[in-house]
């Protein structure tokens, strides 16, 4: 059985070329920290990631600074300002809201969009400097956030700003300036590059606490050699991202089509978040009374990989925090499954997955409660 | 057309059969996947997370710490199959740990594990399994499944030191048609063998002792921590109205009970001395000498009936289990209303606790059971 990938938002697959360019990091000698020649040489793989990641971004490359995941940039960037008070939304992403647990969460709507208005109420409440965190796209259901006007009215209470770009790097068009970001996160390995790189973009004179503390690495924000073939990943990615953005319009089609044919096929079925703008990719369905982790079991076993809510290490589902904020009831929101589509994907994945979807709910219909 | 069944009594090929494996980590059920798997099944295992290590352990933020849920994933890995892992917490905390410290706050002695097989193992997963397309549920539960003339029936395992069926008789016809247990006919050595033979690293694990989420065995000390306040001290009061001594609170005792009574060597009393009753009301724990357990008449309730038609109040002539440990009494058994039943013993029984199953056997086949709700002299 041939098996389908459609789960690029948990990671996509490296692209051939991003390959090529990893390998050939593979075969430099030396620490980019080294004098000699051989460091050199590894230092200019780095820095030509590190310029080709800075133009994904729409910055210059002193502002780019590599960590070991975007989890890492997240924290990075949330807890760098201890004086600050974090406010960030309901629908972030664990590595943001697990940063700062007792932080202050922008509601959203039923769609998934943050709600602007009360982020002004709550940071003109508060007291004291603020650090308003708000990501582009949310990798549940793909919703595209305001990113621009909460900037905005983050500056005009004299807080930060940063955004989680991981889910709309290579989605949508980066650029810290137009954004309004002060501190702006990505990661390789959802834009065709490998796991274990990401980025913390940050406006210029912003200096947040290391979390790593030893070398002098990454102008001292974040110690440790750098993952020199990872790096070389990451850039090759950027570099693509951006030549290959266009891509996106033919991904929204096919998204698109699969939702028809998806909701055509299971009428009971409800698309997540199909009010707001969402990034081409995602789709989120939930087909109330089946647990999400039901279909993305019975989804697998007909070798078509999405994926329900967020898995922790030992594969456990937990429902969606994305879609109880979103107002969805417990039940409900343990009942969605995220179907995201990448580099890869081509109309005959569209169709295994609508054939699998459909037999799997026909087969859910039938089957006698015991 | 010919048809045929396979070593599932199932009319497909094995590659056909998709057969869902309850995996817990243990050796039992690894061995399970691994038979079935090299028969050419479609297996899929499925490891249930029930509770948090953490809050059992006392230790916080232990999420997904279970090493028999990474045991399990291994074994999958490794005999090649498809393996999940499925979040029961919710439901495994209201279905079986809340009736496991409701039932001893009655005064009686619960038996978590056939609840965890009725409530969760043989409905929900068994749902889910359905759910998944398989033609079968299969665990590694020592116990056979002999398809009778009139449908699917229970049995004891070949292995009389191994067999389970005691913790099985909530099993419905329904459950019982869709699972199938592939080790009741084999020897715990013999599994042992089976499981080095596949290489699996499990091989040598010990078995699980006692109750899961108990793991250092105090069950008092869960209740206490399941309902705070609810563990209290009372009196220790001898059949004949004497007041003895003090107990720590009726979670700690069970009928039948003799050691840890904190009574011992009372002056004048010639006789060792049991747990009679419990009398949670009054936080009252009533001893006596031997004779005071005897008990010949046992009623029990939410019985699950597996036998022949029996009109209400026939009698069958039966063996009942009363005790997981205990051999079976001989005894007429009636079924009444509303899901009751009656055992009447040729013999008194002593130590009968309420709480506990009493399962019907006739030689190997168990008719079915129910939960002990009270007894007569």
């Amino acid at each position: 059985m041939t098996r389908v990938y459609l789960d690029h938002n948990a990671s996509a697959p490296l692209k051939p070329a991003v390959k090529t360019a990893m390998i050939q990091a593979m075969d430099l000698a030396g620490n980019p920290s080294s004098v000699h020649g051989f460091g050199r040489t590894v230092r200019r793989a780095v820095e030509e990631a590190r310029a080709q990641v800075a133009a994904l971004a729409g910055v210059r490359p002193a502002q780019v600074f590599f960590t070991g995941s975007g989890t890492e940039a997240n924290n990075l960037a949330l807890r760098g300002f201890p004086g600050r008070q974090v406010v960030t939304s309901a629908i972030e992403h664990d590595s943001v809201l697990e940063a700062v647990p007792g932080a202050a969460r922008i509601p959203v709507s039923r769609d998934g969009v943050a709600d602007l208005a009360a982020l002004d109420r709550m940071l003109a409440s508060g007291d004291g400097p603020a650090l308003v965190s708000l990501m582009l796209a949310n990798n549940e259901t793909g919703a595209i956030q305001p990113v621009a006007e909460a900037a905005r009215i983050a500056h005009a209470h004299g807080a930060l700003f940063h955004c989680d770009a991981v889910q709309a790097a290579g989605r949508l068009s980066l650029d810290l300036g137009a954004l309004g970001a002060d501190l702006l996160t990505l990661s390789a390995h959802k834009i065709g590059g490998p796991a274990g790189v990401g980025a913390l973009i940050l406006a210029d004179g912003l200096e947040p606490e290391a979390l790593i503390r030893g070398g002098g690495q990454e102008k001292r924000r974040r110690a440790g050699t750098e993952n020199v073939v990872g790096i070389a990943g990451f850039g090759a990615a950027a570099r693509l991202a951006r030549q290959e953005l266009p891509d996106s319009a033919r991904l929204t089609v096919m998204r698109d089509a699969l939702e028809v044919l998806a909701l055509a096929a299971v009428p009971a079925a409800r698309v997540m978040g199909a009010g707001a703008a969402r990034v081409g990719n995602t789709s989120n369905l939930l087909l109330p009374g089946v647990a999400g982790e039901t279909q993305v079991m019975a989804l697998d076993l007909a070798g078509v990989a999405v994926s329900a809510g967020s898995a922790c290490s030992s594969g456990k589902v937990k429902p969606s925090h994305v879609l109880a904020a979103m107002g969805e009831s417990a039940g409900d929101a343990a009942c969605a499954i995220r179907v995201s589509l990448g580099w890869d994907s081509d109309d005959a994945a569209v169709e295994r997955f609508a054939a699998a979807y459909a037999a799997m709910a026909a087969r859910l219909a039938r089957a006698p409660a015991a | 057309m010919i048809s045929y069944a396979n070593s599932l009594g199932i009319a497909k090929r094995p590659q056909d059969t998709r057969v869902v494996v309850a995996m817990s980590g243990g050796v039992d059920s690894s061995v399970t996947a691994a038979v079935l798997r090299e028969e050419g099944y479609d297996v899929v295992g499925i490891t249930l997370q029930l509770y948090d290590h953490g809050i059992a352990l006392q230790k916080p933020g232990a999420c997904c710490a279970g090493q028999d849920i990474y045991d399990a994933r291994q074994v999958a890995d490794r005999i090649g199959i498809p393996h999940y892992v499925l979040d029961y917490e919710g439901k495994f905390s209201q279905d079986v740990i809340d009736d496991f410290a409701d039932t001893y706050l009655r005064g009686e002695t619960p038996i978590p594990c056939v609840r965890c097989n009725q409530r969760v193992k043989f409905r929900d997963l068994l749902n889910t399994a359905r759910d998944l397309g398989a033609d079968a549920l299969a665990t590694g539960h020592y116990v056979r499944r002999v398809q009778g003339a009139a449908g699917a029936e229970l049995h004891r395992a070949i292995d009389p030191g191994r067999d389970q069926s005691y913790f099985l008789f909530a099993t419905t016809r329904e459950q019982l048609e869709f699972l199938r247990f592939p080790l009741g006919g084999l020897t715990k050595p013999e599994t042992r063998a089976l499981a080095e033979r596949h290489g699996l690293e499990v091989a040598a694990k010990p078995d699980s002792q006692d109750i899961c989420f108990v793991p250092n065995g105090s069950y008092a000390d869960v209740v206490a921590k399941l309902r705070p306040g609810s563990v209290e001290p009372g009196d220790i009061v001898h059949v004949d109205g004497r007041v003895l001594g003090r107990h720590r609170g009726v979670v700690h005792y069970t009928v039948g009970q003799r050691k840890g009574l904190g009574i011992g060597g009372i002056r004048g009393e010639e006789e060792p001395l049991f747990v009679v009753r419990l009398e949670p009301g009054q936080r009252r724990v009533v001893v006596g000498p031997r004779r005071e357990l005897a008990r010949s008449v046992v009623t029990i309730r939410e019985v699950n009936w597996l036998g022949p038609a029996l009109a209400p109040g026939e009698g069958l002539e039966v063996e009942v289990k009363l005790r997981s440990a205990q051999p079976p009494a001989p005894a007429v058994w009636r079924l009444g209303a509303d899901g009751t039943a009656q055992a009447e013993l040729h013999e008194p029984q002593y130590g009968v606790a309420p709480g506990q199953a009493c399962v019907v056997y006739q030689g190997d086949r168990v008719l079915g059971g129910g939960w002990i709700a009270g007894t007569g002299a």
